[in-house]
C-alpha cells in the first residue's frame, strides 16, 4: 500500500548500511543532542541571577582611619555589609598574642601574620565568627572578651584570643584577615 | 487499588452522570476520602494526625497568599510592612497570628503524624513509600518554615537566616562561594530576603503536590493500623466515610479549640521577642536560636564541639544535623522485625519511649545557652539518637521475642466471637 500514499514509511528508510544505521539515526541523535545542549544553556543564566549582582559587588571597598584608635580600643566598621573589627593593641594584649606556642593553636598563624609590617599593633579582623557568622562581643566597651582576652561570639561559644585566633569552642579557623593594606600612615583600604 | 469489597461510586443525578463520564473527579474524592475507601475499624486517635496536617497546609496556604498581599519582600521596608499588616490592614494581626501559630501547630501535628509511624512502624513493607514521600514532605516543610521566618526581617530572622545559610559555608571547598551564591551578597539583604519570599510562595505548593503523591501510596496497600496485623476481610474495615470523616472531625474540633486558645490570647508564647527589633547586622541577638520546631536538629548541630577523624567540628555538625533527619529514609530497612506494633514488641516499646525521652531532651537542649552543661549534654543526647536508629533498632529486631498478634483485625476488637464478627449468620431464635 506503500506506493498510494505520499509518506515516507520505515520499511521504506532502511538498510543504507550493513549494521541496521539508518539516516533518521543520525537525525534523532543530532536533534536530541542539539535540544539537551540548549537546555543546558539555558540553565547558566538560570544558576548565574543567584550570584551576587553589580550593585552589591560594587560596594565591596572600605576605606577607614585607624589613627584614632587608642591603645585596648577597637572600632566597628562595615565591609561588604559586614562587620569589621580594626583593634589596637596594648602592649600586654601584644605579649600574650606572642607568647603563645603555635602548637596550641587550632588554626596556626602568628600574630605578624595576621597584621602589616610597621603596623603590629593594628589588627583588622572580620567581626564574623567563623562557626556560623554571628557578631563576636568583645569590640565594644564592657563586652564579654572571653576566656582569651580577644573576642567571643555568644551564639555556639567560640573563645578567639588577642590575635583574633580561634582558641576555644566550634568555631574551625581564626577571624578572617580580609585584604587591606595602609595608603597612608594611618589610613586603610579594605577590599 | 482497593479492597474487593469497597463500596463502588454511582453517580446519582443528570449533572453528576454527565461528570463521571467526562472528567470522574466526585468519583476519585469518593474512592479517596469518602465511603469508597475501606479503613481498619480500629484505629485509634493518633490516626488523625495526618488529616490535620492536611488541614493546616490549606490553612497555611490561605493565610499566606493573604500576607504576601500586604507584604514587601525589599529589606528596607519588610519590617515596617510586617507591622502595617498588624496595624493598618483589616483583620491582619488574625491572619498574621494565624499564619505564624498555623506553622508551629503544623509541626505538632506532624511530630504527633512521625511518631506515630514510629511506634506502630508504619515504615514497614508495604508501605515504604508513604514513609519515604513523608520524609519528603518534612524537609520540604522545614526549608519553608526556615525561609518563612526569615520573612519579618527581625533580628532572629536575620541571625536564623545567617547561621543557616553558615551551614553550607561549613563544605569544604565549594562551601563559601556556595554560601555567597545562595545569599546573592556576602551576608543576607535584599536579595536574600526576595528570594527566600519566592520559594516561600513556591514550596507549599510542591508540598501540596507531594501530599497527593502521599495519600496516592497510601491507597495502594490501604491505611495500616494499630495492631499492625493487615486487612483481612470486610469485617477488618469500615467506610472512611462517615466513619473516619466523623473521628476526624471531632479530633479537628479539638485541636482547633487549642489553636484559637494560642491565636486569640497567647499568640507570641511560641516565638521570640528579639524578633520585633528589627534586622541589625552589627549586633548579635544574645541567644540565637531558631524557631521551636527546629530545636532537636539545632541541638544536635551545636553538639559537635571538637574535631573527628580530621573531619572539622563545624562540618561534622552539619552533617549529623542533615544525617539526623537523613536517617529516617533508610528506618524501613533499619528495622527488620516482622511485627510492625508497638504493641505486640515488649523490648522495642521501652526503647521507643526511651527515644521519646531522648528527643524531648533534645528540644529543650535547642533552645538553651550554649554552655555546660548543656553542652555535655546535647552530646549525649545525640549520641543516644544515632545508637537508638543505627545500633539499638537493628539488634532490637533480631533478639526481641514478639507476643503474639491477633488472628485479625476484627478478633483484635471484638475478641474470637465468631457472630459479633459477622462472619456468621444469627441464629434465629425461636
Amino acid at each position: 500500500m506503500a506506493e498510494s500514499t505520499g509518506t515516507a514509511t520505515a520499511d521504506m528508510i532502511v538498510g543504507d548500511g550493513d549494521d541496521g544505521v539508518r539516516r533518521r539515526d543520525f537525525i534523532n541523535i543530532a536533534a536530541v543532542s542539539f535540544a539537551g545542549i540548549g537546555g543546558a544553556a539555558t540553565l547558566f543564566p538560570l544558576i548565574s541571577q543567584m550570584a551576587p549582582s553589580a550593585d552589591v559587588l560594587a560596594e565591596s571597598s572600605t576605606e577607614l582611619d585607624t589613627g584614632a584608635i587608642a591603645p585596648g580600643q577597637a572600632i566597628k566598621a562595615i565591609f561588604r555589609k559586614q562587620p569589621l573589627f580594626v583593634r589596637r593593641l596594648t602592649a600586654a594584649e601584644l605579649a600574650e598574642a606572642n607568647a603563645v606556642g603555635l602548637d596550641d593553636l587550632r588554626d596556626p598563624q602568628t600574630l605578624a601574620d595576621r597584621t602589616k609590617e610597621g603596623h603590629g599593633d593594628v589588627l583588622v579582623t572580620m567581626g564574623v565568627c567563623t562557626h556560623l557568622g554571628c557578631v563576636p562581643l568583645g569590640a565594644a566597651e564592657g563586652e564579654n572578651k572571653g576566656e582569651y582576652g580577644g573576642y567571643f561570639c555568644p551564639c555556639h561559644g567560640s573563645h578567639y584570643d588577642t590575635a583574633g585566633r580561634i582558641r576555644k569552642g566550634p568555631a574551625p579557623t581564626n577571624l578572617e584577615v580580609p585584604e587591606y593594606e595602609f595608603t597612608s600612615d594611618s589610613v586603610i583600604r579594605v577590599g | 487499588m482497593s479492597f474487593s469489597w469497597a463500596r463502588q461510586y454511582e453517580p446519582q443525578t443528570g449533572v453528576t452522570k454527565w461528570l463521571d463520564e467526562r472528567l470522574p473527579l466526585p468519583r476519585l474524592v469518593y474512592n479517596a476520602v469518602g465511603a469508597g475507601y475501606p479503613v481498619p475499624r480500629n484505629l485509634n486517635y493518633m490516626w488523625n494526625f495526618g488529616v490535620l496536617a492536611g488541614f493546616f497546609l490549606v490553612l497555611q496556604i490561605i493565610t499566606g497568599v493573604v500576607l504576601a498581599m500586604h507584604y514587601a519582600s525589599d529589606a528596607t521596608v519588610a519590617f515596617a510592612k510586617v507591622e502595617h499588616i498588624m496595624r493598618d490592614v483589616n483583620w491582619g494581626w488574625l491572619m498574621r497570628y494565624m499564619h505564624a501559630n498555623g506553622a508551629s501547630f503544623f509541626f505538632i501535628v506532624i511530630y504527633l503524624h512521625i511518631f506515630r509511624g514510629f511506634f506502630y512502624s508504619s515504615y514497614k513493607a508495604p508501605r515504604e513509600m508513604i514513609w519515604l514521600l513523608g520524609v519528603v514532605i518534612f524537609l520540604l516543610m522545614m526549608a519553608t518554615a526556615f525561609m518563612g521566618y526569615v520573612l519579618p526581617w527581625g533580628q532572629m530572622s536575620f541571625w536564623g537566616a545567617k547561621v543557616i545559610t553558615g551551614l553550607f559555608g561549613a563544605i569544604p571547598v565549594v562551601g563559601e562561594p556556595l554560601q555567597v551564591w545562595l545569599l546573592g551578597g556576602f551576608a543576607p539583604d535584599d536579595a536574600a530576603l526576595n528570594r527566600f519570599f519566592s520559594l516561600h510562595f513556591l514550596l507549599p505548593f510542591v508540598i501540596a503536590g507531594v501530599v497527593i503523591l502521599h495519600i496516592w501510596a497510601l491507597h495502594i496497600p490501604g491505611s495500616s493500623n494499630p495492631t499492625g496485623v493487615e486487612v483481612k476481610k470486610e469485617s477488618d474495615t469500615v467506610p472512611f466515610h462517615p466513619y473516619y470523616t466523623a473521628k476526624d472531625g471531632f479530633g479537628l474540633g479539638v485541636v482547633l479549640i487549642v489553636f484559637a486558645i494560642m491565636v486569640f490570647f497567647l499568640p507570641n508564647m511560641l516565638g521570640h521577642p528579639d524578633n520585633y527589633i528589627e534586622a541589625n547586622p552589627l549586633s548579635t541577638p544574645a541567644l540565637i536560636v531558631p524557631e521551636w520546631y527546629f530545636y532537636p536538629f539545632y541541638a544536635i548541630l551545636r553538639a559537635f564541639t571538637f574535631d573527628f577523624f580530621f573531619v572539622p567540628a563545624k562540618l561534622l555538625g552539619v552533617i549529623a544535623m542533615f544525617a539526623s533527619i537523613l536517617i529516617w529514609f533508610i528506618l524501613p530497612w533499619l528495622d527488620k522485625s516482622p511485627v510492625r506494633s508497638g504493641h505486640y514488641r515488649p523490648l522495642f516499646r521501652i526503647f521507643f519511649w526511651i527515644l521519646m525521652a531522648d528527643m524531648a531532651l533534645l528540644f529543650y537542649l535547642g533552645g538553651a545557652h550554649a554552655e555546660e552543661p548543656y553542652i555535655m549534654l546535647s552530646q549525649l543526647a545525640t549520641a543516644y539518637y544515632f545508637l537508638h536508629f543505627l545500633v539499638i533498632l537493628p539488634i532490637i529486631s533480631q533478639i526481641e521475642k514478639p507476643r503474639p498478634l491477633p488472628y485479625s483485625i476484627t478478633e483484635a476488637v471484638l475478641g474470637k466471637d465468631e457472630q459479633a464478627a459477622g462472619n456468621k449468620p444469627a441464629e434465629t431464635s425461636a
